[in-house]
């Protein structure tokens, strides 16, 4: 089987930007990284049909091997679909999010810092747990952990908006 | 006799349409999801009688034969697994039906929630029947599509913020079987299973390997496995009480079957068997001392899922054919016993307003019936021998045994460890919630207490509210099914058994595809 370089390569760059993206903590990037693996993966699916020829269609007396494999490409026509149908989704989510919170960075889950506490696991309390896990990142990662604070104390501020809207929810 | 194969997926597809269409007639919504899972339930009894009886089926979908075209296959453990499905999405349909009657659909909109699950009910049987395994994929993202609107239902804060890492966990897994696949298709050119059993033979074994273990990955993450089970805790418990039975009797069960599938016919060999025992071993272990830290039912019954798939994995990863056959078992007891015991925490919710064991107390008297519909499937779950828990692991162990390894004795062990602990955590929410007397509970709040302010000239207070008699009735047929395995644990575990000896090997699947030889 022989294939071409270049797309490895952008794949292997998509593949790189997109895990790196997911793994961020706010929603919105996750959705752009979940996107560059998406076609990342798609092209994979490509590379994987082997080489390139003309379009596969019977008759016409060109033999087999200079044809196109097609059933990669409905594979990814499919995987197209499906990661189209859940971008929405997540967007919708997102969205969702950001009306609730003012944010779409991942919150803490409460219950868990409540059980940690009372089981009397040192040092946990929401904020340290938060910047003491990205510790060890750049400084402007560490402003945007701080804003992401700044956030979760706005949430506080506006639990009323919150508990009204979840009254039409 | 094939085109019944079909009509799993198809009924309830064609019925999810129906019930979006009439959303504003919840009378006929309610009256088409029950009837698509009756009749998808009567389908799946026809075809294990058949499977069992005469031969397995393979359906080729648009009549192309089998390589090229996509196979539907249903043998044993198929046929078993679309029953037992079938059971417990009718029994959380009508749980679920009660308890939208119950709060004027709130919880569970009418005019989305029933053709979600019917899409997820879909997606689970298309799982259960792919002989194809990019239909495999497409399974997998119906269902999981579907679970996400389940889990988001209403969209409060709490359930977008689990929603989200649950979305996200899933997608992942979701591109670790979409690169699975394509590299497989590298490897051998074929996405159709039985094909690429056939060809994995030449395929050198450290390719083999890296192949093995992306699948691995990607289902560990459905099924809940040790180091990819930490999303499971933290999702499941925000949803609303039926989403979660059924998530939690199923969508978990899907990978685990999945496993089996690779395990027995994509990649026979016995390369990661001993990986697999230690990864049993941990995710029984963990997952049971998460159980007992936790204070929510919900939460403590969502580690106990987790700590459970280990024992399927221990019987899946000897390789043998009473391993499979006694993980078999064990899937169709957990899946009953697993969903009846979240469907009793929708009851303790309904009853005593909360699910936290630190606040509950005294719903022995409130509701005995309950009691005995959560005690039952509880002592179940922790192997007390008459039930069926106890008979799954006495297989379990004793397929574990025959093989006699040192790893295997240290799993017994640890297998019966895990079920002391399951006992003990089920057991202190059964004497918290129900057995303790109000007066023992510290700054008890009734559930009552809304209308008793609203209401002050009253007098007469009940202690607690009652269940609406549909969520009830729903819990008290899937306690009476969960006797049933025990009852006609002859029979089921002999089923599973021959279940067991049609994956020893990929020859019997090969030759349910290509009847006529290998086609090579």
């Amino acid at each position: 089987m022989t294939i071409a370089l270049i797309p490895i390569i952008v794949m292997a760059v998509l593949y790189a930007c997109g895990i790196f993206l997911m793994l961020e903590r706010s929603v919105t990037r996750v959705l752009l990284g979940f996107l560059l693996v998406g076609n990342a993966t798609n092209l994979l699916l490509l590379i994987m049909a082997g080489k390139a020829g003309i379009a596969p269609i019977v008759g016409g007396g060109i033999p087999a091997e200079d044809m196109t494999d097609p059933l990669p490409q409905a594979l990814i026509l499919t995987a197209i679909v499906i990661t189209f149908g859940v971008s929405a989704f997540l967007l919708a989510l997102i969205y969702r999010a950001w009306r609730l919170a003012q944010g779409d960075t991942l919150q803490d889950d409460e219950e868990d810092i409540a059980l940690r506490t009372s089981l009397g696991v040192p040092g946990e309390n929401p904020a340290d747990a938060t910047s003491g896990s990205d510790a060890d990142e750049d400084g402007a990662e560490m402003r945007d952990i701080e804003e992401a604070d700044a956030q979760a104390a706005a949430v506080e501020t506006e639990q009323l908006t919150i508990t009204t809207d979840r009254g039409d929810a | 006799m094939n085109a019944l194969v079909p009509l799993v997926v198809l009924i309830p597809l064609v019925s999810a349409a129906l019930t979006l269409i009439l959303g504003k007639r919840p009378k006929a919504q309610r009256f088409i999801a029950i009837g698509a899972l009756v009749v998808v339930l009567a389908i799946g009894t026809v075809l294990i009688s058949v499977v069992d009886a005469e031969r397995s089926l393979a359906m080729e979908v648009g009549g192309w034969a089998s390589p090229f075209g996509i196979v539907l296959v249903v043998d044993r453990l198929s046929a078993l697994m679309v029953v037992v499905s079938a059971i417990v999405l009718l029994a959380v349909l009508v749980f679920s039906l009660g308890q939208g009657l119950a709060d004027r659909d709130n919880e569970t909109p009418v005019s989305i929630y029933y053709p979600t699950y019917l899409i997820l009910a879909a997606g689970v049987f298309n799982a259960f029947i792919a002989g194809d395994l990019f239909n495999l994929y497409v399974g997998f993202e119906i269902l999981l599509v579907a679970s996400y609107v389940l889990i988001t239902l209403g969209g409060t804060q709490e359930r977008i913020r689990a929603g989200t890492t649950y979305v996200v966990v899933s997608l992942v897994s979701s591109f670790f079987f979409l690169a699975a696949i394509a590299m497989i298709y590298g490897a051998v050119g074929t996405v159709n299973i039985a094909q690429i059993s056939l060809r994995m033979e030449q395929i050198p074994l450290d390719v083999q390997i890296v192949l093995h273990v992306m699948l691995l990955i990607a289902f560990g993450i459905k099924a809940a496995i040790f180091p990819l089970s930490f999303w499971l805790p933290d999702s499941y418990p925000t949803a609303p009480a039926p989403v979660t039975a059924v998530f939690a009797g199923l969508l978990t069960k899907v990978g685990v079957y999945a496993i089996i599938r690779t395990e027995t016919i994509i990649f026979p060999g016995p390369e990661l068997n001993t990986a697999l025992m230690v990864v049993a071993l941990l995710t029984m272990v963990i997952g049971v001392l998460g159980a007992v830290a936790q204070a929510d039912i919900k939460r403590l019954l969502s580690f106990t899922l987790v700590s459970h798939i280990g024992y399927m994995i221990l019987g899946i990863s000897l390789g043998t054919v009473a391993g499979t056959a006694a993980a078999i078992y064990y899937i169709v007891h957990h899946i009953i016993v697993q969903t009846t015991l979240f469907l009793g925490a929708g009851l303790i919710e309904r009853i005593g307003g909360t699910t936290s064991i630190t606040k509950l107390g005294g719903l022995l008297k409130a509701a005995p019936l309950v009691a005995v519909m959560f005690l039952v499937p509880a002592l179940n779950l922790g192997g007390i021998p008459p039930f069926s828990g106890f008979i799954g692991k006495l297989g379990l162990f004793e397929a574990t045994a025959q093989q006699g390894t040192p790893l295997g004795y240290v799993l017994i062990g640890a297998g019966a460890l895990v079920s002391l602990l399951t006992l003990y955590a089920l057991a202190r929410v059964w004497n918290m919630a129900f057995w303790r007397p109000v007066k023992d509970v510290q700054g008890y709040q009734s559930p009552l207490l809304d209308s008793v302010s609203e209401a002050p000239g009253s007098t007469k207070v009940r202690a607690a509210r009652r269940a609406p008699t549909l969520m009830v009735v729903a819990t008290g047929i899937m306690v009476l099914v969960s006797l049933a395995l025990t009852v006609f644990a002859g029979p089921l575990y002999s089923y599973s058994d021959r279940a067991g000896q049609n994956l020893q090997g990929p020859r019997t699947y090969i030759g349910i595809v290509f009847p006529g030889g290998d086609n090579e």
